[in-house]
């Protein structure tokens, strides 16, 4: 959908409902965010080839830890993982402990979270639990990066970790989940402002990537919906002004909006 | 423009004719009369017309082709006319011979208005004898209104084109104030044509609007066009009747065409005042200008359109609410020796 109709806010409403219903819910609130205006990138020590993000993947696994608490007690490891020279995670161990090591350890934390991703993939089949991976800006996996190495080559998605492990989730080889993703165009990089259909975000490989999905269009509000909205305005007493009250004000509202559910908000925010 | 350009070319020099010795003689212009005579003829040998037949506007156009040039003044461009019409009347000497005045009251200094005040005077006085004899035969008075609302006295400089004298402010007002009093007297009408001389139709300036009727759609929806300008962006509307409201610009819906709230509510105003938000859809097209002046334009063109759909008091309100007029601010000229149209240079001291 366009600029500003509310597909974040949707993507919002299914991560409530999953969590309400019991399920693991793995969010990524923008993952632009990865792509972009990153300070610190270091070699991977898994892997020659990649780049890591220590300070992105510290942030998720907080926020990580904190929406799936009792989750994190349950899930075991299944193999053993190495850190560094001293730490390890043996058998067995409940997933808290790697997110902790995570944390503590700023320098491996985008491997702990690759970690953490694989786990999750792997223990779904079971059935324990449901999954709901929910992705925001799913279509930074694919494009450019704003970010360059340290002789100035640029970098392309590949070459970081989180992403790499990222697409591995969204991709189509587990069950007993769920994968609910929006493409977004105001933290793209490098793709023209009017673009908003699928193909055009994603480019060839993204689209190839999530081969079978159902696209969902979010469209501006209907004439129904923007009533709806106007009427909860007004009964949470926002809308203060005399003229907002009225059914000029509410036509000319709709008018100045566009029924353009971002446009609306930021028109009544002031009154 | 609006500038007012109100001076004739006769009094553009000082004094008309009453300062000193003449600078043309009699002689003087009758030469120059022959030689234009003689070179119209020449003109319209050259042009290929008959000379006989040739007319001011025929040499006018033959000029303007002949000698082309990109003046913008038109009054700088080369001009060929009548001698009379060049070089303003001279007053003749007024005095014969013998050093005598021709003109009785010459030792006044200003004869030919105290002249005309004393032709005046006299036709008022004409006048209310006639009056007193009507009375005098219990006749009744007649009274046939001048239209005194299409007409209008001679200005002040107009008085003096034709006095060939410099005419004061005071001396002018007295003039009026005369020519008032005798209009106003019941029997006026046997002087009407000496007042005649002094007076001038106004052209009648209401230029009644007209009202395009509504046109109708193959679907038989009712739609009506209008255009608008502002700045340099010109713009055409055409308003349909039972929309939902929705405005197209150049195929492109507003909100993505205006991102600027400002520019919409230029768009909502013209709607909003008449109260019909969501009864009408509207496409336009509009080129040139800005993003504001873009959005004026449009703002103008709407306006227009839709006064089809509306009564003739809703019209009258529009227009003056300002919705119906153009807006003469254009981008001001920058002037030489400046840096902008109002900025001058840095001053320095030294």
């Amino acid at each position: 959908g366009e600029r500003g109709t509310g597909k974040t806010m949707t993507l919002c409403h299914v991560v409530h409902y999953c969590s309400r219903q019991g399920w693991l819910v793995l969010h990524i609130p923008d993952a632009h965010l990865w792509v972009k205006n990153c300070k610190e990138l270091f070699q991977s020590s898994y892997n020659k080839d990649r780049l890591d993000q220590p300070l992105q993947a510290s942030v998720w696994l907080k926020n990580f830890k904190t929406s799936n608490e009792h989750f994190l007690q349950e899930i075991k490891t299944q193999k053993k993982y190495t850190w560094g020279k001293r730490e390890s995670t043996e058998e067995g161990r409940p997933l808290r402990e790697v997110v902790e090591q995570g944390l503590a350890r700023v320098r491996s934390a985008s491997d702990a979270v690759g970690v953490v991703l694989r786990e999750l993939k792997q223990q779904s089949h079971r059935g324990s639990f449901r999954l709901l991976v929910a992705v925001d800006g799913v279509n930074a996996l694919w494009g450019r990066t704003s970010l360059s190495k340290e002789d100035k080559s640029p970098v392309s998605p590949e070459e970081l970790t989180l992403v790499h492990n990222l697409r591995k989730m969204v991709m189509n080889d587990w069950n007993g989940g769920a994968i609910v993703t929006t493409l977004s165009q105001t933290g793209s990089l490098f793709k023209p402002s009017s673009a908003y259909t699928p193909q055009e975000l994603l480019g060839k490989e993204g689209f190839d990537a999530l081969d079978p999905f159902v696209p969902i269009p979010v469209p501006n509000y209907s004439p129904k919906e923007f009533e709806s909205c106007y009427g909860y305005y007004l009964e949470r007493r926002w809308l203060q002004h005399e003229k907002a009250h009225t059914e000029d004000g509410k036509a000319e509202l709709q008018f100045l909006s566009g029924s353009n559910p971002r446009q609306l908000d930021r028109l009544a925010g002031p009154l | 423009t609006l500038r007012l350009v109100c001076t004739t070319t006769a009094v553009q020099r000082k004094n008309v004719g009453a300062s000193g010795p003449e600078k043309y003689t009699e002689a003087f212009i009758k030469k120059q009369i022959e030689e234009f005579n003689l070179g119209k003829r020449h003109l319209a040998n050259m042009m290929g017309e008959d000379p006989e037949t040739f007319t001011q506007e025929d040499i006018d156009r033959a000029i303007a082709y002949l000698f082309p040039s990109g003046l913008f003044d038109k009054q700088a461009r080369p001009v060929m006319k009548h001698p009379t019409e060049i070089f303003p009347e001279q007053r003749k000497i007024q005095w014969g011979e013998d050093g005598r005045p021709f003109h009785f009251l010459f030792y006044t200094g200003k004869q030919s208005y105290y002249s005309l005040m004393h032709e005046t005077y006299e036709k008022l006085l004409n006048v209310q004898k006639h009056q007193d004899q009507l009375i005098a035969q219990d006749l009744p008075l007649q009274k046939e209104k001048r239209n005194l609302a299409g007409s209008r006295w001679l200005t002040k400089i107009e008085l003096e084109e034709m006095l060939l004298e410099k005419v004061s402010d005071d001396d002018y007002s007295r003039f009026i104030q005369l020519l008032e009093k005798l209009v106003a007297l019941p029997c006026a009408d046997i002087e009407e044509k000496y007042i005649q001389k002094f007076s001038k139709e106004v052209p009648v300036q209401l230029q009644k609007v007209v009202i395009e009727p509504l046109q109708h759609d193959e679907r038989g929806v009712a739609f009506s066009t209008g255009e608008g300008k502002r700045k340099t962006a010109r713009a055409t509307a055409v308003v349909y009747d039972n929309g939902t409201g929705k405005i197209t610009v150049n195929g492109i819906d507003i909100l993505h065409y205006f991102p600027v709230l400002q520019d919409r509510e230029q768009l909502l105003f013209p709607f909003q005042f008449l109260g019909r938000i969501g009864k009408h859809d509207m496409v336009c097209t509009v080129s040139g200008g800005g993003r504001s002046a873009q959005a004026g334009a449009i703002r103008l063109a709407s306006a227009k359109a839709l006064r089809s759909f509306v009564t003739e008091k809703e019209v009258e309100l529009m227009r003056q609410a300002g919705l119906l007029t153009v807006d003469p601010r254009v981008k001001e000229r920058k002037k030489p020796g400046q840096e902008g149209p109002r900025r001058k240079f840095t001053w320095k001291k030294r």
